[in-house]
């Protein structure tokens, strides 16, 4: 279990008065202090650990927002910034101290311009939400993480999240123009805009990722791309998964760049096709999703190379979709992946670590030897082509014991991540889950240069405390941290 | 002058910044010192360059990654890259001769060798593939970097997917060596497109241009450059072109480039393909149209795309001359270095709520204004606390950026 710093006595005493002071500062209904309507606030994606906050404001406007920053830091009062609550890291976990400041009433889309290409649009719009604005028009919001139908700009934005597509087209980071954020203090500050790139300091890169380290974002100015011709997916299945890794590897360097690549290992071919009935291969070792865009035509001359290198490979069967359907058929077991892993066994973690494409086949043999040794299933699903790998560990909530095992399994694939050269998190962020194993990636003085910045943003360390840096000895949050 | 510190480790370079913090002593950071026109003079006698830290360190094709010292001139590593069919996906410029003939030297071709990959990655400089595919800090995946009190720090690594503490690595890029001394920079890189095809879109006044420009970019055929020429070099009185580029395989290139230009069916559109598709887009990236003249001063203007025209039109009408890029959202300037001028840009990038930067300028000139917008005052409040996380005693580079005193005032 990961530790928590204690909650502040003074703030808890407190809470009557200090509630009634923040009232006024929201909407009518936008602040939750009841025990039952707090519980939906409790925990997010990483569903293990839970702690109901102090209250929830849901605030409407951006100088709301900046009210209640004010007045917190006047206060001294923990702030908790949440979008949809998907956050796989516990990025979202609350503190009793803590005020959790929820965006989900700013979902308006304030803007669109398709000459510029660019939408404006609150905080709490949902990443699929973007999509749907712009679709009648040809035009999509590229990063989709396979939460998009729940998860918000605002949350995405402080991820930096991926998706299936951002091998072609990015992550976040890759996809954004401007930001409106309010810092700790309550300044309201405009980042970027409509045109491309800073002159000064590149705020927008530093605050994509952050975790809600560094302010709250309250609007998001988003690219917009216009949507291919098509796009259609094939699938390889190879007797090992070293053979499926250098078959990506002769993919990409013949010089062609799938907008997806996605790997399986054996167990999650069996959970997906168990769940799906995809007509995935069950006598393979590894499979590969591919997809390519264009019209059709290109798409016929991409997918041709691409089947004459797999067949360089020993492949025990290759499938080209024909159609928009068949395409669906070869995706739906992967898209299906949480869900059949979750049929197979109701409690799994998702892990999230990135490692160098040419070390999975080892990765992978590793992780199946502390998987015999742990006694607990995995699955693996890789982005291929970026080395962003997803082991799903199985595992019994009723049993404490099982847990801890879980954990203890998922930090030594992180570290295992790590020493082969690639990094804990890959796209889910830090949160608390990885908290505790920043030390295995940077040094003291790396993680101190990070903790002077977000020192520089948030003096007294109020902002979505107890999150990505390693906690100080006392396990307070706090400038004790960084002095130390 | 004094002699230039050119240390041949980072564990060196982190020994010479300790000192200079010890004794207080300001630096000015340079790589091979080609862009020592851009922004303002730095305040420092003693130079540090970061030049004989040299070397590509991982070059690992197919998990499409590079990493470099900072100090190696990025026309080795373009050749290394080329080497294996890979390019770097931000096609920066090689700004050399033009800096040099706006500052009065005697510009030759070598000068546009000298550009290390740290002085490019500090100065976040991207070419016309920006558009479509990302500035250079998108592509920065990992940097290592001495502080301004000496210590060595990291950030990012060598995958290209990482979200593991805070970026550093685009906060570095384009902090013009003022929060740290990058001495080592990994990079995500593509394969090289199999073939090159540009759309000359000829007559077009930017109105016209742009709005073609727009139609290109937010069509499905994957454009990766948009720019707009007043005058087409090379081709005697043709006149203004736009101009619109397509990258890709051979045979995806000539289909979409064939139904793109049937779409924006402008009269007289010419495709040129390969050779001298990409020498058309070399002289975009390196702003050869800019002609400039000796001792002109060189701006780089950044708006929405939709805003370009009528804030080149008002560059111009002040006495300026450019070109576009980026869609129109990139507005290349070069003209008289008056303080009239500057004040032109400055409000042509205001009214269209961008940003501007002055690339080249003479020393008086760009003493005198503001190189880059300045920052609302709360942000320029903690801009001046993450420049003290960095770099407490001010030593490295100061002024480059803005005149802190001034600011501070
Ligand atoms: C089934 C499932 C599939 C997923 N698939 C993917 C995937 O494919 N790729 C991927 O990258 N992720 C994925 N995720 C993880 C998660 O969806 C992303 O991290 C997402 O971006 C979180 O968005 P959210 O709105 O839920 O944010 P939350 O979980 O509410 O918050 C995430 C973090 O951001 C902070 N935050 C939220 N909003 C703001 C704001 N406005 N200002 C400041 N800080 C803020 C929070 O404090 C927290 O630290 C998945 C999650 C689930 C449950």
């Amino acid at each position: 279990m990961i530790r928590q710093p204690q909650p502040k006595q003074e703030i808890l005493a407190r809470r009557t008065a200090l509630l009634a002071e923040l009232a006024p500062m929201l909407p009518p209904d936008g602040l939750i202090t009841e025990e039952l309507r707090l519980r939906p606030y409790e925990t997010d994606g990483l569903s293990a650990y839970r702690q109901p906050p102090l209250a929830v404001a849901l605030p409407e406007t951006t100088e709301q927002v900046a009210a209640i920053l004010r007045f917190c830091h006047r206060n001294a009062i923990r702030v908790v910034p949440r979008g949809a609550g998907t956050s796989l890291s516990g990025g979202a976990l609350p503190m009793a101290d803590a005020l959790v400041i929820g965006l989900m009433r700013m979902n308006r889309i304030l803007s669109i311009d398709y000459a510029d290409r660019l939408a404006v649009v609150q905080a709490g719009v949902t990443n699929i939400g973007i999509t749907n604005a712009v679709a009648a028009q040809g035009f999509f919001y590229a990063p989709d993480p396979s939460s998009q139908l729940a998860c918000m700009i605002g949350g995405n934005v402080n991820m930096n999240s991926g998706g299936a597509h951002c091998l072609k087209y990015g992550v976040t980071a890759n996809n954004l123009l401007g930001l409106k954020i309010v810092t700790i203090e309550g300044d309201i500050l405009e980042i970027g805009g409509a045109h491309l790139d800073a002159a000064g300091y590149d705020w927008l890169g530093l605050l994509t990722g952050s975790e809600g380290q560094l302010a709250i974002v309250t609007e998001v100015t988003v690219r917009i791309l216009r949507s291919p011709e098509g796009a259609r997916a094939m699938l390889a299945a190879f007797k090992a998964n070293a053979v499926a890794g250098a078959c990506v590897d002769a993919i990409i360097a013949s010089g062609i760049i799938p907008v997806a690549l996605e790997f399986m290992d054996r167990p999650a071919i069996h959970a997906c096709e168990a769940f799906a009935h995809a007509g995935y291969p069950l006598d393979a070792e590894a499979m590969l999703i591919i997809e390519v865009e264009g019209s059709v035509a290109e798409q016929d001359a991409l997918l041709d190379r691409i089947r004459a290198i797999c067949e360089r490979f020993d492949p025990i069967s290759l499938k080209v979709s024909n159609s928009v359907a068949e395409s669906q058929a070869i995706w739906k077991g992967r898209k299906g992946a949480f869900g059949a892993v979750g049929r197979i066994s109701p409690d799994y973690l998702c892990m999230d670590g990135t490692i160098p494409t040419s070390r999975l086949p080892e990765v992978l043999e590793r992780i199946g030897a502390m998987s015999a040794r742990y006694g607990l299933q995995v699955a693996n699903i890789f982005h291929a082509g970026d080395g962003n790998l997803h082991p799903l560990i199985m595992f019994d909530a009723n049993d404490p014991a099982s847990f801890h095992k879980a954990e203890t399994f998922g930090a030594d694939i992180l570290k295992l991540c790590v020493e082969v050269g690639g990094c804990l998190t890959g796209e889910h962020g830090v949160g608390v889950e990885k908290r505790d194993l920043m030390g295995v990636q940077f040094s003291e003085t790396d993680l101190d240069q990070q903790r002077r910045i977000k020192s520089a943003f948030d003096s007294r360390w109020l902002l979505n405390p107890a999150k990505v840096f390693p906690l100080g000895p006392l396990a307070d949050a706090g400038e004790a941290a960084v002095a130390a | 002058m004094m002699p230039i510190l050119a240390p041949t480790s980072e564990a060196a370079l982190a020994e010479a910044v300790a000192q200079a913090a010890r004794d207080a002593t300001p630096l000015t950071i340079l790589g091979a010192g080609s862009k020592a026109a851009m922004l303002r003079p730095v305040a420092a006698e003693q130079r540090l360059s970061t030049a004989m830290l040299d070397g590509i360190v991982l070059h690992a094709p197919a998990e499409l990654v590079l990493a470099a010292r900072a100090g190696t001139r990025l026309c080795r590593i373009e050749e290394a890259l080329a080497a294996s069919g890979q390019h770097l996906i931000a096609e920066p410029p090689a700004l050399g001769s033009l800096l040099a003939r706006a500052t009065g030297m005697a510009p030759n071709d070598a000068m546009d060798d000298e550009a290390t990959l740290g002085g490019t990655v500090a100065a976040n400089l991207s070419g016309p593939r920006r558009v479509a595919w990302g500035a250079m800090r998108d592509h920065v995946i990992g940097v290592r970097a001495v502080n301004g009190t000496g210590e060595v720090i990291r950030s990012g690594g060598r995958v290209l997917k990482n979200v593991t503490g805070l970026d550093l690595c685009k906060l570095l890029a384009g902090s013009h060596g003022t929060l740290a001394v990058m001495t080592e920079i990994t990079l995500k890189v593509l394969p090289a497109p199999e073939a090159s095809a540009t759309l000359i879109l000829p007559g077009l006044d930017p109105d016209a241009a742009v709005a073609a420009l727009s139609a290109a970019l937010g069509s499905p055929f994957g454009v990766s450059g948009a720019a707009w020429l007043p005058d087409l070099a090379g081709d005697a009185g043709e006149g203004p072109a736009a101009l619109v580029r397509i990258e890709d395989f051979a045979a995806s290139v000539a289909y979409r480039s064939e139904k793109l230009a049937a779409q924006l069916g402008v009269p007289g559109t010419r495709i040129v393909v390969d050779a001298p598709s990409r020498a058309l887009w070399r002289g975009v990236r390196d702003a050869e149209a800019l002609a400039v003249r000796e001792g002109e001063a060189i701006w780089r203007v950044s708006v929405r795309p939709s805003a370009g025209p009528a804030a080149y039109r008002a560059i111009v009408a002040a006495g300026g001359h450019g070109f576009l890029d980026w869609g129109g959202g990139l507005i290349w300037v070069a003209g008289p270095a008056s303080l009239a001028l500057h004040a032109a840009v400055e409000q042509a990038a205001r009214q269209a709520g961008g940003v501007w930067m002055v690339l080249a300028a003479p020393d008086a000139l760009r003493r005198q204004v503001a190189v880059i917008p300045p920052e609302a005052p709360a942000l320029a409040r903690l801009s001046a606390r993450v420049k003290a996380a960095f770099d407490p005693e001010a030593i490295l580079n100061p002024g480059r950026m803005r005149d802190e005193r001034a600011e501070a005032a």
